[in-house]
């Protein structure tokens, strides 16, 4: 991707983090009372949308050809599991990644 | 002196989250061919965690810009919520009220969005300069990472999946902070079918569609099930 492209999308992305920062103040910010939909959506959605992104983060795994997804499989659950026993954020995603290096540079 | 000393304080457990998380996108991005003014130009103007992190994939598969869009969109929807909770607490701000507004991240809210100052600290400025002391944090852990990733030579292969990790973590903590499953059910369900069907390349948008379609209309459950909650809270 050139530099320019790699700009513009930045940009995009800061404008529209922006835009979902300020709207409520611009829209809501008189005595208007906010849509119930709107804050429906902003409830529910976090839930579905993490779980799209860890769908996201192994879209390119392939459980038909080796090593089968066996390293996500193996790191994703140890940071589950660490996570619902120390429930300690960083301790988690740091074991969980050297965990999954370690598989993949000297294991698989 | 006494606002900025309490925000100091107050701000201290989001230094070591920003500056770990920070560090690991800084080293992620340069691992990518994204260098340290990429990192700061990014950790300055974008300051989203989690985004940056997908942001990162976008910039190196090439993504479109409308994708980014809609991406940036679903991802960052939440502070939607967050922007309404504040609307009153950040009345009278004056100047500083856009950068608040700027800057408010969810490790931000979670230091603004309830309980009063102390006396003789300026709530308005205690605001202000914990907004500004976590983005900091953010911007140091970002440039810290990516001069690591450039300087010092590891096997760095695989370390993409601290990624894959964190929102796994937060999944997991949604998962039993939420009054139902049915929307994270929802959510990893959509992108699996929208997955196999379009493949990886193209599966995403289709899955904000179907995830946003299926939420609206399982609405009534939801709403339900979040009042029940409410009532027994109260109760």
């Amino acid at each position: 991707m050139d530099n320019l492209h790699a700009g513009l999308m930045v940009a995009v992305i800061a404008l529209v983090t922006i835009l979902l920062r300020g709207i409520p103040f611009i829209v809501f910010g008189g005595r208007k009372k906010t849509p119930a939909f709107i804050v429906y959506l902003s409830d529910v959605l976090p839930y579905a949308i993490m779980g799209m992104l860890v769908v996201y983060c192994l879209r390119s795994v392939d459980i038909l050809k080796k090593p089968y997804g066996l390293p996500e499989l193996i790191s994703g659950l140890a940071v589950v599991l660490l996570h619902l026993w120390k429930r300690n954020t960083l301790l988690s995603i740091a074991l969980g990644t050297i965990i999954y290096m370690t598989l993949v540079q000297t294991v698989f | 002196m006494m606002s900025i000393r309490y925000a100091f304080k107050r701000s201290l457990p989001v230094m070591a989250g920003y500056l770990v998380l920070g560090i690991g996108f800084g080293i992620l991005l340069e691992t990518k061919g994204y260098g340290v003014w990429w990192a700061l130009l990014m950790s300055v103007f974008i300051y989203a965690g989690s985004m940056q992190y997908v942001a990162i994939d976008l910039l190196s598969g090439g993504a479109s810009l409308l994708s980014a869009a809609l991406m940036t969109l679903m991802v960052n929807a939440r502070h939607l919520f967050y922007g309404i909770s504040m609307i009153e607490r950040y009345k009278g701000t004056g100047k500083k009220k856009p950068y608040l507004i700027f800057a408010l991240t969810d490790e931000t809210y979670s230091l603004v969005c309830s309980g009063e100052a102390p006396e003789g600290v300026d709530q308005k400025k205690y605001f202000f300069w914990v907004s500004l002391f976590d983005q900091s944090y953010w911007v140091i852990g970002s440039i810290a990472g990516s001069l690591i990733g450039s300087f010092i030579h590891f096997n760095t292969s695989g370390i993409e999946f601290s990624m894959t990790a964190l929102f796994i973590v937060v999944f997991v903590e949604q998962w039993k902070s939420a009054s139902s499953h049915l929307s994270a059910v929802i959510g990893v369900a959509a992108s699996v079918a929208c997955l196999l069907f379009f493949g990886p390349d193209s599966f995403l948008i289709p899955s904000m569609v179907t995830i946003t379609a299926a939420l609206t209309a399982f609405r009534k459950v939801l709403d339900k099930k979040q009042k029940e909650r409410e009532g027994a809270g109260n109760g």
